[in-house]
């Protein structure tokens, strides 16, 4: 291939990269979510959805952006701790395909009540004005927004970390994924525990959503694709891992940018071979607990 | 009983269908309302994808049809015979497409089938359509509908062919803007046409292609094509695909900084994906259309449409699409009239015999393909000095109707 330079490859790593903070965020909540209640939540591309529509009406009545990124997660969360409570609630207990059919039905129900609402058609969302423009990262120009994103990301998940790891209520959420029974005889509420996490896995979603909408524009069916890819890393990283969901969202980044530098029409293709090579390799994913589907 | 079946000779299954109708008919008191059925309105099925990506451009093509079916229904339609419209939605999907032209024609009878927004959709409409010996009038872009392995006399196309509207926008680009032409397409018939017809029409201009970079149908992220195509440092890129794909992909190319350098071109630019993904995404790109409200200024008849459509549908413009769907409904029902019948064949005569102008300017079918020759628009995105929000493109250039820029019957297979 003609003109392949070290500056043309460095930036498509670090294209890569950037992709692959995006696919993190997408994942994450998804597999918090997983994680702690053993619920797939097929809703998860309808409230990244959700969140980007949430962004787009705020900033139309003149909330700007910055407002956006904090109301957002807290809209959408709270709706996510209402969905838990009154649908997914009862369904604990039943076994893994009753939420799992629960929530994909509910995201036919969002996407439908968003076309209502909002029309068929999309909308525009600008990047926000202090974001825009390219700069020069040293092997090339790079959208300032990206890095924007990027950065993001990596907040999103040292608050996450910090939350879980260094707070007391993260310490009865993990304790609480690890064993909801021994949890329970402690006295400790443990479907209180589960309202929070749905509510900040659907708030994560939603934020994710609000940081794709100037990427990409807003649409009711941006959530399905979205939903597939959060699933693949989700699923290479170990179903219910945050470090898991991590790792895979960069490598699945990096390779699909490397795979479109060299074969363009694979990109998309390469993300399931990736899926595929490593279930063949290690069925649990990268950090997955065996057993955690049975 | 007048439709003609494809072949001369009558098929087998034509010919119990034919006897089958004929026993009923016999026996049933349907046969009283046989001396009426000339009163029976005129039925134009109108197989278009109100679900799924599209669907915006369909629901605005149903509205401009209709459009066309009231002024007929009006006028006085033809000897006091009124239209009406058969509105199905093809799901985007050419299994579907295929299998609702089969249930207009059987059950709903219709006399005509206008419709379809995708090349293999229209593809598959079509088989159902000559196989039948119904008329089809294609209201979307494709190549191959005129060639000669699908092409039949019940085959009309009003629409663009991508060969046109590529090498129209190529005309006018490549002595602007530079040689070096990279190409961003779509990875499929759409996409893969119309680079075809971009590079045709470069060589007069001795263009030096650069690479064609493929993606997939429904990218949201195109970030890891870009930095290549930087790399490449082309004069104009060409970016082929449509809908949501090109809203997405302007936008992130803007993002990318590389409009600061290159010159970014779509073979079409879409009124609706315009306004779906705003000022900033398109701004200064350069694409073909067949249809912008913004050509009212030049042309007569375009101003009547606009303000007929504004009439109807609370002072909104006509899409391109939309006012194909309008041309493509019309130009049948003229030529009913001119045929004083529906009758297949009289129609067709008809309709090849057409010189019309009912919203772009002159236009007629070319005898061998009965492709729609006509006008090709070339209009840039607007950032600023917008008249109204609808006021999206400025007309930059028309490209006169021209048999020359179709490809020749003979490169269509089709024989003198």
């Amino acid at each position: 291939m003609a003109g392949l330079t070290l500056d043309l490859i460095a930036l498509q790593l670090f294209t890569g990269v950037a992709l692959g903070a995006v696919y993190v965020l997408l994942a994450i909540g998804l597999s918090l979510i997983f994680g702690m209640l053993t619920v797939v939540n097929f809703a998860h591309g309808a409230f990244y959805m959700l969140g980007a529509y949430a962004g787009l009406f705020l900033m139309t009545q003149g909330v700007n952006f910055w407002v956006c990124l904090l109301l957002v997660p807290l809209l959408v969360g709270g709706i996510g701790l209402a969905v838990e409570r009154v649908l997914i609630r009862p369904l604990y207990g039943r076994g893994i395909d009753y939420p799992l059919l629960l929530t994909f039905g509910l995201s036919y129900v969002i996407v439908e009540l968003v076309r209502i609402g909002f029309g068929k058609t999309g909308y525009p969302v600008d990047t926000p004005e202090l974001l825009q423009g390219a700069v020069d990262i040293g092997v090339g120009y790079f959208p300032l927004y990206r890095l924007f994103v990027i950065g993001a990301t990596a907040v999103i998940l040292f608050g996450l970390w910090l939350f879980l790891e260094r707070t007391s209520f993260g310490l009865i959420i993990r304790a609480g994924a690890r064993d909801p029974e021994i949890i329970r005889v402690l006295g400790v509420n443990v479907r209180r525990v589960w309202l929070v996490v749905f509510g900040l896995g659907t708030g994560i979603a939603a934020l994710a959503g609000l940081l794709a909408a100037p990427l990409q524009g807003v649409i009711p069916e941006m959530g399905g694709p979205v939903l597939a890819e959060a699933f693949v890393v989700t699923v290479v990283g170990g179903m219910g891992s945050l470090l898991g969901a991590v790792l895979a969202g960069l490598l699945v980044g990096i390779v699909v940018s490397i795979t479109s530098l060299f074969a363009p029409e694979m990109a998309k293709v390469s993300i399931f071979a990736l899926m595929a090579v490593v279930l063949l390799v290690r069925p649990q994913g990268f950090f997955g607990r065996a057993g955690l589907m049975s | 009983m007048s439709r003609k079946p494809k072949q001369p000779g009558i098929s087998r299954r034509g010919l119990i269908g034919a006897a089958g109708a004929g026993a009923v008919l016999a026996v049933s008191p349907f046969r009283i309302n046989l001396a009426r059925a000339q009163e029976a309105p005129i039925r134009i099925g109108f197989p278009v994808p109100l679900t799924g990506p599209y669907g915006t451009e369909a629901q605005d093509q149903v509205n401009c049809a209709q459009l066309a079916i009231a002024e007929f229904n009006a006028g006085g339609g033809l000897n006091g015979r009124k239209a009406e419209l058969v509105v199905r939605d093809d799901k985007l999907n050419p299994g579907e497409g295929a299998t609702r032209a089969l249930e207009l024609i059987e059950n709903e009878k219709v006399n005509f089938i206008v419709g379809s927004l995708s090349a293999s959709v229209q593809l598959a409409v079509n088989n159902v359509t000559k196989e039948r010996g119904i008329i089809y009038n294609s209201i979307s872009q494709s190549d191959a509908i005129n060639e000669a392995a699908d092409f039949s006399k019940f085959t009309f196309h009003e629409a663009m062919t991508p060969h046109l509207t590529a090498g129209a926008v190529g005309r006018y680009v490549f002595p602007k803007f530079g040689k070096k032409v990279a190409f961003l397409t779509a990875d499929y018939a759409y996409g893969h046409e119309m680079v075809r017809g971009f590079k045709k029409a470069g060589e007069a201009f001795g263009i030096e292609p650069l690479e064609d970079i493929r993606h997939p149908l429904a990218t949201t992220d195109f970030s890891t094509l870009l930095p290549r195509i930087q790399a490449m440092k082309p004069d104009v890129l060409i970016i082929s695909n449509f809908g949501r794909d090109q809203q997405i992909a302007l936008k992130q190319a803007t993002d990318f900084g590389l409009k600061k350098s290159i010159q970014i071109v779509a073979p079409i630019l879409l009124y609706t994906g315009r306004q779906a993904a705003g000022a900033q995404a398109f701004q200064g790109v350069i694409g073909g259309t067949s249809y912008y409200w913004g050509v009212g200024d030049q042309v007569a008849s375009a101003k009547a449409l606009n303000e007929a459509f504004g009439k109807l549908y609370a002072n909104k413009y006509p899409s391109d699409y939309g006012a194909m769907g309008y041309a493509g409904v019309r130009t049948l029902l003229e030529a009913s009239k001119a045929a004083g019948s529906v009758e297949t064949d009289k129609v067709i005569a008809a309709m090849e015999a057409l010189k019309y102008d009912y919203y772009k300017g002159p236009q007629y079918y070319r005898k061998c393909d009965h492709q729609s020759v006509q006008s090709v628009f070339i209009i840039q995105s607007k950032a600023q000095g917008q008249r109204n929000p609808s006021d999206v493109f400025e007309v930059i250039s028309t490209e006169a109707p021209n048999e020359a820029n179709l490809r020749t019957c003979d490169e269509l297979g089709h024989k003198a």
